[in-house]
């Protein structure tokens, strides 16, 4: 929701996003009553009862014990109805269906990474269809991370050595913030990402690995932010992994002594297979992506690489054919 | 809060015969005193709650890794301990012995006493010493090198048949590693944390018998040895906890 | 015609002007003052790390400083806010001063302990700051393992020996605390002739006896997983994460009712005395501030709810949070009631306590929305909460301590400062806080989290308004500094008693005698009688 652009209130995606809405709106009702009610009283009285002489004192008034027991007894039955309807909505926030799809979740410092049961793996997106509750069970490579969906009102920690779990059921299709609620150092604030509701047919057709656009190289550039690899490979070369502009063509000295030429067969197998060729002062840190990724995608990343060698040919034919028009 | 200001004299009256160890913002040495009583039991609880997060964290992974913590401890002395129990329980003695003497005026039997109980602390610290160094011969220090094989090997036990009153451990030998690796990290802590305590025991012993030696103390006035007897009694009552906790855990067999 | 007043002759801050004098003094008074120097500079130096933020925080981009820095500024704001400003202030600042003369006593129990804690104060800072220049330390300051232990390779075992250090100033200003008021009052001042302050420290004192140490140990045990390799908290060798947090909000709960109980003290002071009326139900506010203290100690996991504890967990101690609320709000409605058919006037102190009364009301009200299960697992970690801890700590503890100060400062300096510019301070302050931080509860709920370097552009309007508003707050933060120094050269003299309040403290001098009473008063009248104190002060208009 929100007032001349600017956003106020979050989307309700969920099922059960309205039912925690409908409590926040009780709680703040509740405590805009109170807390009118105690301004206004505060200043009725400030101008009501205000000094109008020097030497003048407020009148003598200890106490009165049934004052007392009201402005005790009443809260506290107002605080019982608020725990007892938060603890009832909680119940329903931590009980997924038995029905639910499940999804794995790993926070790693500093990126999520999703898994479906279908094989699907993706980075920093989710794919989810709606109507369908989903069950989300989470752990941690390294340190503490919180799985956070605004719009469906739920967020859980994720720990290193357990699992815990989180449900919802999205509602309508939509695209909505992932966030990382847990600080977990350097890049907690780019932890984020994109939970894309899709109708369930088209989750099916995303499953199937359909629909992409644009060029090869578009694509590329698109999977090198989803898949994270722009946090690591900065272009002031600053970052954690190398800067990968210009690289192409040009010799590497590599962590085990050797030397490399940067050819589409060393970006290839530096992505399924990070550990390989190293390139001399960087730590071992890149993921590998063996599995992660499809051919077409390996491809596109490829051609993005290589955009960003202008003047550069590539010494090696890849593996695979390159589609036309890729090559520079 | 207004009111008439009475002009009472306590102070002046009492002036002309205080006790030279009674400080100007006390009215009188009964006063004094139980200041310095209150504080100190305040001060004891503050180090209750102090070691009470340790044995918190301790009790906690004890029940999560029961078998792994007694296997670790059976392999801790139970010699030494007790050795060490005894000799803390005789410190006391001889420390309550101290304050019976300063209370009585004895100056040369305090000092005495005093001394004892500062030897009895440093036997404690020497035998605490002697089993550091077995841990660290054994590489039972996390950290450095740990590595979880155990000091006393009892003889393997065929497959499905326990040791003789030893329920048999199904954990694997990473877990051993890992858990028992948790109850070392405790010990030293507990017991580091203690002996610090015990250190500092000894050095305010050794001011308090400066103190007497130099007759500070009289019948009326020997709150420092007694408030130092609590605080050495507070740091016996904490091995008495420590010693089952961490000695005799499923040792009963 | 009134005699003109004049500062009295012999005073505690004319009793002796060599270094030794003040390093070395045993008078509380000057230990305050001490005090009060040590931590407005901490104060500054965490609202330096704030305007760091909130600079970085008016872009959606982390354009300003890089990721690893901000890290660093919103750690040190809040270990310096918490550890070195929020718990000392109005205890060693106001209560080590007060205390003594509110009950008739010359000092505290233990003037030595009390100039020691000054020092383990100072010692427990010189680490901090190390470790801030050493290139600062960037685990939050609720240093959350494993992070803390074995991800962040900044300076956290200097930090966590800082704030080690530190708590033991705290733990020993508790326990001078408690045993004085048990043992130093004046003849005839029985417990319920304590002023409402007194009440409010001892209740405090008790929390920070309590609760100091459990944390003490918990950094103790984060110390030596990290610096020696022990495993404690690191899943990776066989411990768990969770439990650090356990431990340290068993300490960090309770050490939030350690900024704020002294405040409600302070509170209670004002609007008796700015209403010219005794405190509407006295036993309640005073039981009320033990009932927080207590109960405060049995909330922690509320801080928990979406760490991985158990929904039964979760539910017991949302139970229980509900109750530490009630005697909170007893004390709202007991100082409301407080003002019908009083006398009042809006001298600064008096505006200091209206706007507490009004942001303490909203930051306790707020506390419920996280206490409420549902809402929590939303909220947790957003913004909303960052809003609602500003609003207690900002909005209540430090507008009672500026409001008690600005009510004591003619009792400790003899000098009354510039009313005017006093006001204007008080108004940009309440208008400035609300600006900055009632738009974080909006951005809070649309689900930014906290701690975050940059964020979704859509945020960026509610930031740059909070923003905004920080720097109306640190203008009239500011101000009080100087028109407070100029009030020691150039303010109008106070007298012994300028507001004509009641207790002991305005029977002194200003500024007072080292000794602080010339013969020990002995009390026979009830707390907060306004008639003796007219009847007794005719000369002054």
């Amino acid at each position: 929701m929100q007032i001349f652009g600017i956003p106020i209130f979050p989307d309700q995606a969920s099922t059960f996003a309205r039912d925690v809405d409908v409590l926040y709106f009780f709680i703040l009702a509740v405590c805009a009553l109170f807390a009118t009610g105690v301004a206004i009283t505060v200043i009725y009285f400030g101008i009501r009862y205000h000094k109008t002489h020097d030497g003048e004192i407020g009148a003598r008034i200890e106490g009165s014990l049934p004052l007392e027991l009201l402005w005790s007894v009443i809260p506290t039955i107002i605080a019982m109805v608020m725990f007892g309807w938060g603890a009832t909505v909680f119940y329903h926030l931590r009980r997924p269906p038995d029905e639910a799809m499940h999804i794995y979740a790993v926070g790693k410092q500093w990126m999520w990474k999703f898994q479906h049961l279908e094989g699907q793996r993706e980075i920093n997106e989710l794919h989810i269809p709606a109507g369908q509750p989903i069950k989300v069970t989470i752990s941690s490579e390294d340190v503490l991370h919180s799985l956070y969906f605004p719009a469906f009102r739920t967020k859980m920690d994720a720990i290193p050595g357990r699992y815990t779990e989180l449900w919802f059921e999205a509602q309508r299709p939509g695209s909505y913030h992932i966030f990382c609620a847990e600080y977990c150092g350097t890049n907690h604030s780019g932890m984020i990402g994109t939970v894309t509701v899709l109708e369930p047919a088209q989750y099916q057709a995303w499953l199937q690995g359909g629909g992409l656009e644009g060029t090869l190289a578009q694509r590329g550039a698109k999977l090198f932010n989803d898949l994270a690899c722009s946090t690591c490979h900065v272009d002031t070369g600053q970052g954690r992994g190398p800067s990968l502009k210009g690289i192409i063509g040009t010799t590497v000295d590599l962590q085990s002594g050797d030397t490399v030429t940067v050819d589409e067969a060393y970006l290839r197998e530096s992505i399924l297979n990070s550990q390989a060729k190293v390139v001399k002062g960087f730590q071992p840190l890149m993921p590998t992506f063996q599995g992660l990724i499809s051919e077409e995608n390996l491809v596109a990343l490829i051609e993005h690489v290589k955009s960003m060698s202008p003047n550069a040919s590539a010494t090696a034919a890849p593996p695979t054919p390159a589609p036309a028009g890729g090559k520079k | 809060m207004s009111n008439a200001v009475v002009h009472a004299d306590i102070h002046g009256q009492a002036h002309a015969a205080h006790h030279p160890a009674l400080r100007h913002h006390f009215d009188t040495m009964g006063q004094q005193k139980e200041a310095a009583v209150i504080g100190m039991w305040v001060f004891l609880l503050t180090e209750i709650l102090f070691f009470g997060g340790l044995f918190a964290a301790y009790m906690v992974y004890r029940v999560w890794y029961f078998d792994a913590f007694a296997e670790a401890s059976r392999s801790l002395e139970i010699f030494w301990g007790a050795l060490n129990t005894a000799v803390l329980i005789g410190s006391s003695l001889t420390m309550a012995m101290a304050v019976r003497g300063a209370q009585t005026n004895k100056r040369t039997a305090t000092i005495n006493w005093l001394i004892l109980t500062m030897l009895l602390g440093c036997v404690f610290l020497g035998v605490k010493v002697i089993e550091y160094a077995e841990k660290i011969e054994h590489h039972h220090v996390p950290g450095f090198n740990y590595q979880w094989a155990p000091a006393h090997e009892a003889a393997p036990a065929a497959e499905g048949v326990a040791a003789e009153g030893h329920r048999k451990l199904s954990l694997t030998p990473e877990q051993l590693q890992l858990m028992t690796q948790i109850y070392f990290s405790l010990y030293f802590t507990m017991t580091g944390l203690h002996a610090l305590h015990m250190i500092v025991g000894i050095g305010l012993m050794s001011v308090i018998t400066w103190m007497t030696w130099k007759g500070k103390f009289d019948r009326e006035y020997y709150t420092p040895v007694e408030m130092s007897g609590l605080y050495w009694h507070f740091v016996d009552i904490v091995w008495i906890f420590l010693f089952p906790l961490l000695y005799l855990v499923e040792r009963h067999t | 015609m009134l005699d003109k007043l004049k500062i009295p002759e012999r005073h505690y801050l004319n009793n002796g002007h060599s270094l030794a004098s003040w390093l070395l003094t045993k008078d509380h008074k000057r230990i305050a003052i001490m005090y009060l120097i040590s931590i407005s500079v901490m104060f500054f130096l965490g609202g330096l790390f704030a305007i760091g933020i909130r600079l970085e925080l008016a872009t959606p981009q982390g354009d300003f400083v890089t990721a690893d820095t901000y890290n660093k500024f919103f750690t040190m704001h809040g270990v310096i806010m918490v550890f070195f400003f929020l718990i000392p202030s109005i205890p060693a600042v106001l209560g080590n001063f007060l205390i003594p003369p509110m009950i008739g006593a010359k000092d505290l129990a233990f003037p030595r302990i009390n100039l020691i804690s000054l020092y383990i104060y100072w010692i427990g800072g010189v680490f901090t700051l190390y470790a801030m220049i050493a290139g600062g330390v960037d685990t939050g300051w609720t240093f959350y393992t494993p992070y803390s232990a074995t991800g962040s390779n900044t300076n956290v075992v200097p930090t966590a020996v800082g704030v080690f250090i530190a708590g033991f100033s705290s733990i020993l200003t508790g326990l001078n605390f408690i045993v004085t008021i048990h043992r130093m009052r004046a003849p005839g001042m029985t417990w319920f002739r304590l002023p409402l302050f007194v009440w409010a420290h001892y209740a405090t004192s008790l929390v920070q006896v309590l609760g100091t140490p459990v944390v003490a140990i918990t950094i103790v045990m984060l110390g030596v997983e990290r610096a020696l390799g022990f495993g404690i908290f690191d899943p990776a060798r066989g411990g768990d994460p969770v439990l650090f947090q356990h431990l340290f909000w068993f300490y960090s709960h309770p050490a939030v009712y350690i900024m704020i109980l002294p405040a409600l003290g302070v509170q209670s002071e004002l609007v008796s005395t700015f209403s010219r009326k005794t405190i509407f139900g006295y036993s309640f506010v005073a039981f009320s501030s033990l009932a927080i203290a207590v109960f405060g100690f049995i909330v922690w996991a509320h801080h928990m709810f979406v760490a991985g504890i158990s929904t039964y967990a979760a539910m017991v101690f949302s139970f229980l949070s509900f109750s530490v609320a009630i005697p909170s709000a007893v004390k709202v409605f007991n100082w409301t009631a407080t003002l019908y058919k009083g006398a009042i006037s809006f001298e600064t102190p008096m505006l200091y306590a209206y706007g507490f009364l009004g942001l303490f009301a909203i930051g306790g009200l707020t506390g419920l929305f996280l206490a409420t299960l549902g809402l929590d697992v939303h909220v947790h970690d957003t913004y909303f909460v960052v809003a609602h801890f500003h609003y207690i700590m900002v909005g209540g503890a430090i507008m009672g301590y500026m409001g008690g100060l600005h009510f004591w400062w003619p009792k400790m300096t003899g000098r009354m400062y510039s009313e005017f510019f006093s006001r204007v301070s008080a108004i940009m302050v309440f208008v400035g806080f609300n600006v900055t931080f009632f738009p974080q509860f909006v951005v809070g709920y649309l689900g930014m989290p906290r701690r975050y370097h940059s964020y979704p552009d859509e945020f960026q309007v509610l930031n740059v308004m909070s923003s905004a508003g920080a720097t109306v707050l640190g203008l009239g933060y500011a101000l009080p500094v100087l028109y407070f120094l100029w009030s020691l050269r150039y303010g109008a003299v106070a007298g012994p008693n300028p507001w004509r309040a009641s207790g002991l403290e305005w029977q002194m001098q200003s500024p007072p005698l080292t000794e602080n009473f010339v013969e020990t008063p002995i009390v026979d009248t009830e707390p907060y009688e306004y008639e003796h104190v007219v009847s007794r002060e005719k000369h002054l208009v």
